[in-house]
């Protein structure tokens, strides 16, 4: 049975970017984008592309890539067509900015509704800038279908979907009727590298722009106008970083250095 | 619904006792509702709750729901959100605090969704705002790297809560309260899915979440074998062994070791990082450790500004000498 899936995306700041490169704005309550680190696709839907990839392998079907923003950078937001992904749906316009949880599972639902057949939504079980882990669910809810988060490994038989679901101390099989909505999270694998035969695929795509009229979607329930949280305030945590850094004339006589300091300040 | 009022603790239990996450939230619930002049209610789902709903009284709920039902003797979404939305319609409570948990995590949002409201989530800190008696959740963003504090305006003003971010209240087993049955009606065609199996994967030893001393390793240990090293010190300390996420990743050690954003939060009185270079989503698990040392031979690392202790070197050096010589103080 091919199966039909759709893998929402989003372009954010690169995690890994160095701790001391992070600014923010305070005044406008807004993050800096490091100079010279090029955005990403956030992590965990890098990994949710690569689970519809591995469920595309065996059963065969069709990936959707859609993902909302204002001015995505192409080479970045184009990376799962290279991996292997069908086609890219891009929701952009200034409209969708500025929005929260709420309303990006809004749009995205609508943009869902007008793609129309599916079987499986899979999306990062949070995206690595704001780490809600919120539209996922949000999506299954506002379409109606059931929603497995944060996953590890998923089959498909039938119109079933047999997912490995991490908690606490291990992990639960879940099985869940289709259509569904799949979070994925970074414990299924790392995901494929683009294959030179992708990236020319993908450089022949382009991708299909929506605007909000395109997707039906009410202007006063997206981006800033459609947010149902209020952003107070954003601020750094201040550090006190006072190290006390235990020198020695070798690591080894560092080591030993440390066991008497920790002593001393009786935290062994 | 009626005016929404009170503070609602959506609570867990394990094998019958109130996880601690849920004693944490009835300690945070009980300073909200102190500062509204309200009550704290609870609700627990299960199919066998044992002794916890009196727990939750002594840890500070006035009133406790228990919806006991075989089909919900474990979390599932469809089941766990059905029950929640019914039970909210009729409290109609003005905030509800739920654990970021496996379960807490998956409930929130599509619960806050069908509600039409938008939940905070992983909440490290919560007030109640005088003027306008909102809840202003603050919780970590970017990673661990920005902070944000967020206010929703429709009720119920739903946020789940970090683990180890708040503290409990010293269990008073002469607190009254009321304990309510609240029937759950559950609908089984309504369940769209099935627990097959679930699969523990503990790890031998100490709980990383109960660990008084946490032994971390990072990329920076290389390989298997350069954990069983860590593990002898941990051993000589009664110490846990956790790691970031490159280990668990590399399939080096098991994913259930992983401390982080993404891991298991840790709040220990000492935590040692071996090989961890202190990226904000590790430090977003360990942040609250009491005493961070960190071993590491880039002195630029990030994880020196976290950290109280620190040596600059190679670990396969430091590591032996600094177990040998614990041995041997601890011995004395
Ligand atoms: C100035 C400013 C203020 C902001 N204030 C808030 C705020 O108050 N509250 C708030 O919640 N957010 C805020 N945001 C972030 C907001 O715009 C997020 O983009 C939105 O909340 C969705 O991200 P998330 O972290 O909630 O996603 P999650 O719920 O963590 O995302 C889970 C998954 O959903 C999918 N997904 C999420 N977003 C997209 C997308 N754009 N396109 C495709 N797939 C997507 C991905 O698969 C992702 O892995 C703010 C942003 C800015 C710039
Ligand atoms: C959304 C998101 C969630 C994440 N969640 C988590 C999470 O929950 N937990 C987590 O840990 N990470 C998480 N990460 C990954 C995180 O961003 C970092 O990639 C990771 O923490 C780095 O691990 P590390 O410090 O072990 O490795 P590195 O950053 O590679 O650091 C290795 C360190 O080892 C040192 N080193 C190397 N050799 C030696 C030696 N012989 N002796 C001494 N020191 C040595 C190096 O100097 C370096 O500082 C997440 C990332 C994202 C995007």
């Amino acid at each position: 049975m091919p199966v039909n899936m759709i893998v929402c995306c989003k372009q954010v700041i690169d995690p890994e970017a160095p701790p001391a490169s992070f600014k923010i704005n305070s005044a406008t309550n807004q993050v800096i984008s490091p100079p010279g680190v090029p955005p990403v696709i956030s992590p965990f839907d890098e990994q949710a592309v690569e689970a519809a990839l591995r469920v595309k392998d065996k059963l065969g079907g069709k990936i959707t890539i859609l993902s909302l923003g204002n001015n995505m950078l192409r080479d970045v937001i184009k990376k799962p067509l290279s991996m292997g992904a069908d086609e890219l749906i891009l929701l952009e316009d200034e409209a969708f900015e500025g929005g929260d949880s709420w309303s990006t599972a809004y749009a995205l639902s609508m943009a869902v509704k007008k793609i129309g057949q599916f079987d499986i939504i899979f999306c990062g079980r949070q995206a690595a800038d704001w780490d809600n882990g919120q539209v996922g669910s949000g999506i299954a809810e506002i379409l109606g279908i059931p929603s497995v988060t944060v996953a590890k490994k998923v089959e498909v038989t039938d119109s079933k979907a047999t997912v490995e679901r991490i908690i606490t101390d291990g992990y639960q099989i879940i099985e869940v009727t289709l259509p569904a909505l799949i979070t994925v999270s970074n414990e299924l694998g790392e995901a494929r590298y683009a294959t030179l035969k992708g990236i020319m695929a993908a450089a022949k795509k382009q991708p299909t722009i929506w605007k909000p009229a395109d997707i039906g979607v009410e202007p006063s329930k997206i981006g800033t106008a459609g947010r149902r949280a209020k952003l107070v305030k954003l601020f750094q945590p201040v550090k006190e970083g006072k190290c006390e850094v235990v020198g020695a004339d070798s690591p080894a006589e560092a080591g030993v250095k440390l066991a008497q300091r920790l002593r001393e300040a009786k935290v062994i | 619904m009626a005016e929404p009022k009170d503070v609602l603790v959506y609570g867990e239990t394990i094998d019958g006792k109130l996880a601690s996450i849920t004693t944490e939230l009835l300690g945070c619930a009980r300073r909200l509702a102190d500062e509204l002049k309200e009550g704290v209610s609870c609700i627990l789902l299960g199919s066998k709750l044992g002794e916890a709903p009196q727990s939750a009284i002594a840890y500070g709920a006035d009133k406790v729901y228990i919806a006991e039902d075989q089909l919900l003797a474990e979390y599932q979404n469809d089941s766990y959100v059905a029950v929640m939305e019914k039970a909210i319609k009729e409290i109609s409570p003005r905030v509800v605090l739920l654990g970021q948990t496996a379960a807490g995590r998956d409930l929130a949002p599509r619960l806050a969704f069908r509600l039409g409201v938008i939940a905070g989530m992983d909440a490290l800190d919560l007030n109640i705002d005088p003027s306008t008696k909102l809840l202003q959740q603050t919780r970590s963003v970017y990673g661990g790297n920005a902070r944000a504090t967020f206010v929703s305006e429709a009720y119920p003003q739903i946020t789940t809560v970090r683990q180890k971010a708040m503290t409990p209240l010293a269990p008073d087993a002469s607190r009254k309260g009321e304990i309510v049955p609240f029937k759950a009606e559950l609908d089984v065609a309504k369940i769209r899915t099935k627990i097959i199996q679930t699969v523990k994967e503990e790890v031998a030893g100490i709980k990383l979440e109960d660990a008084q001393i946490i032994v971390s390793g990072g990329r920076g240990i290389g390989g298997p074998d350069g954990f069983k090293q860590l593990e002898e010190l941990a051993k000589a300390l009664k110490a846990a062994v956790g790691s970031s996420r490159p280990p668990c990743d590399n399939g080096w050690v098991p994913d259930t070791m992983q401390v982080g954003l993404t891991g298991k939060i840790v709040s220990p009185e000492l935590y040692f990082a071996v090989g961890i270079s202190g990226s904000s989503q590790h430090l977003a698990g360990c942040s609250g450790s009491k005493t961070i040392v960190a071993i590491n031979k880039d002195p630029e690392a990030n994880i020196f500004k976290e950290a109280r202790f620190g040596v600059v070197g190679d670990w396969k050096q430091v590591i032996p000498a600094l177990t040998q010589k614990v041995k041997e103080l601890l011995a004395s």
